[in-house]
């Protein structure tokens, strides 16, 4: 059979197709572990960032593992508010229980604002305490959809369930330069000091076209939208309220203002 | 010892003579890109260089089973599959430079250095002799990105690697720096003065004319 013959072409296609295949797999199942690690390294770098604990990119990674070891880790049941403090290593992941049927229920249109179609019944939290034991932070995980991607983050609230100290995005594809700009530092600073909820107890944090007028007296619930973004500022917006509305982790907010953690 | 020196020379040769950045003005685009800071050149250069050579070694093993009518589909499959290797033990060893590279990493499979290489060299030539083709071209193209970094992110940022040499002005001290050379266009300019200034040098890289313009009709006349 000469070089150039079909059959040939085809045996060589097909040869060459599994052995590089048979490569990629070997190559991606053998280094997933330290892949893995990094991207916990890097989630923990992200909430100790928001939480004002360390600033980002900062502290070599036995510096982050050490000051996220003074989080304790809560569990939160999403329709009742209650909460039970678990291992901070426990295997629990909101990510999978969002798929699972017995640990999330559908959203109706009008409850998906996030454009989630599902929510996991329970969610974990970080928590940080001061010397005394009080509360200080709370580091709560809040997801939703942008314009190509769903963003993944976390916001930190004060102990007062209303004040924020800080949001941080650790997964998302939004375009780079525009949406992706959820990633940089000094719009996520706009964030502190901003309140989740109005005097009715709404959620009314949101992001609003250009920049926020802060002599108006909402300034405190309005953040300056990412510029060539609109979608993805909408997302944004819909996922805060969302999260901090009834299906998310209002009633838990609800019961930390009353009766604390 | 006659193979030796070849060995040698096909090593060296594309560092000064036959860059391909600077003579065979290939791979500019990835050029601009990632040479705003040392740290990203270096892990483009040891990923390109990483890539060409031993997409050379394994093109040349099977040069003479690939049919000629697949051949370049062949040849992209071996480099994409090196990439994404090289892109995964990035994210397993450097994950931050990783990150801000993604892009330009992926890239690497449509680096003109690379497919140039195969089709001029590899396909021509036994396996090690290959490799030391890709691994020569890649190490002038990291000549050259390196020289770059170092110019951008020196007089750019007043740093290299992230360690600052001129104090700015921001940070409270002397240097103002220069915002262009952190903008991509800045390294078209350092390109073409780096290739004018070795074209004045070795002046066998300068290209003879294509086609000469005619004198003036006027000029003419007064002959």
């Amino acid at each position: 059979m000469s070089k150039e013959s079909t059959g040939k072409t085809l045996v060589v296609a097909t040869v060459l197709s599994v052995v590089c295949s048979m490569a990629l797999a070997a190559a991606v199942t053998l280094l997933k572990p330290i892949q893995d690690q990094n991207r916990s390294l890097e989630k923990q770098r992200k909430i100790l960032a928001a939480a004002l604990v360390l600033p980002e990119g900062e502290g070599s990674p036995t510096e982050v593992r050490a000051q996220f070891s003074h989080f304790q880790r809560y569990l939160v049941n999403l329709s009742t508010g209650e909460f039970k403090e678990i291992k901070l290593d426990d295997s629990f992941d909101q990510r999978k229980a969002f798929k699972e049927a017995d640990k999330s229920i559908a959203l109706s249109p009008e409850q998906d604002i996030a454009g989630l179609r599902r929510r996991a019944n329970e969610a974990d939290i970080y928590v940080m305490r001061d010397a005394s034991g009080k509360v200080e932070k709370m580091v709560l995980p809040i997801s939703g959809f942008g314009l190509w991607s769903t963003l993944y983050g976390y916001i930190v609230l004060k102990n007062d369930a209303n004040t924020v100290i800080g949001i941080t995005f650790t997964e998302h594809a939004e375009t780079p330069g525009l949406g992706g700009e959820v990633d940089n530092p000094k719009w996520k600073a706009l964030w502190q000091n901003k309140h989740v909820y109005s005097a009715d107890g709404q959620a009314h944090l949101k992001l609003i076209k250009g920049n926020v007028d802060l002599t108006k007296p909402d300034a405190n619930h309005h953040i300056d939208g990412l510029s060539g973004a609109t979608i993805t500022s909408n997302g944004v917006t819909n996922l805060v309220q969302f999260w901090m509305g009834d299906m998310g982790f209002k009633k838990f907010l609800n019961k930390v203002r009353t009766e604390g953690i | 010892m006659a193979e030796q020196q070849s060995i040698k020379k096909i090593l060296l040769e594309p560092i000064l003579n036959t860059n391909p950045v600077i003579f065979q003005v290939l791979g500019i685009c990835s050029a601009l890109a990632v040479t705003s800071s040392l740290k990203n050149a270096l892990a483009m250069s040891i990923g390109l260089t990483l890539v060409t050579a031993f997409s050379n070694f394994f093109i040349s093993l099977i040069r003479n089973v690939i049919p000629n009518s697949i051949r370049i589909i062949v040849q992209m499959v071996v480099v994409a599959t090196l990439v994404i290797i090289v892109d995964q033990l990035l994210q397993a060893f450097v994950p931050e430079i990783a990150k801000q590279m993604s892009v330009f990493v992926g890239l690497i499979i449509t680096n003109c250095i690379v497919m140039g290489r195969l089709e001029a060299f590899a396909m021509k030539n036994p396996p090690v002799i290959s490799f030391v083709d890709g691994f020569g071209n890649g190490l002038g193209y990291s000549a050259l990105l390196i020289l770059l970094a170092v110019i951008r992110e020196l007089f750019g940022s007043g740093t290299l690697f992230g360690i600052t040499i001129l104090q700015t002005v921001n940070n409270g001290g002397w240097y103002i720096p220069n915002g262009l050379l952190l903008l991509p266009p800045s390294a078209f300019f350092l390109i073409g003065l780096v290739i004018w200034a070795l074209r004045a040098w070795k002046t066998d890289q300068q290209e003879s004319t294509e086609f000469k313009i005619a004198p003036h009709s006027k000029a003419q006349t007064s002959h």
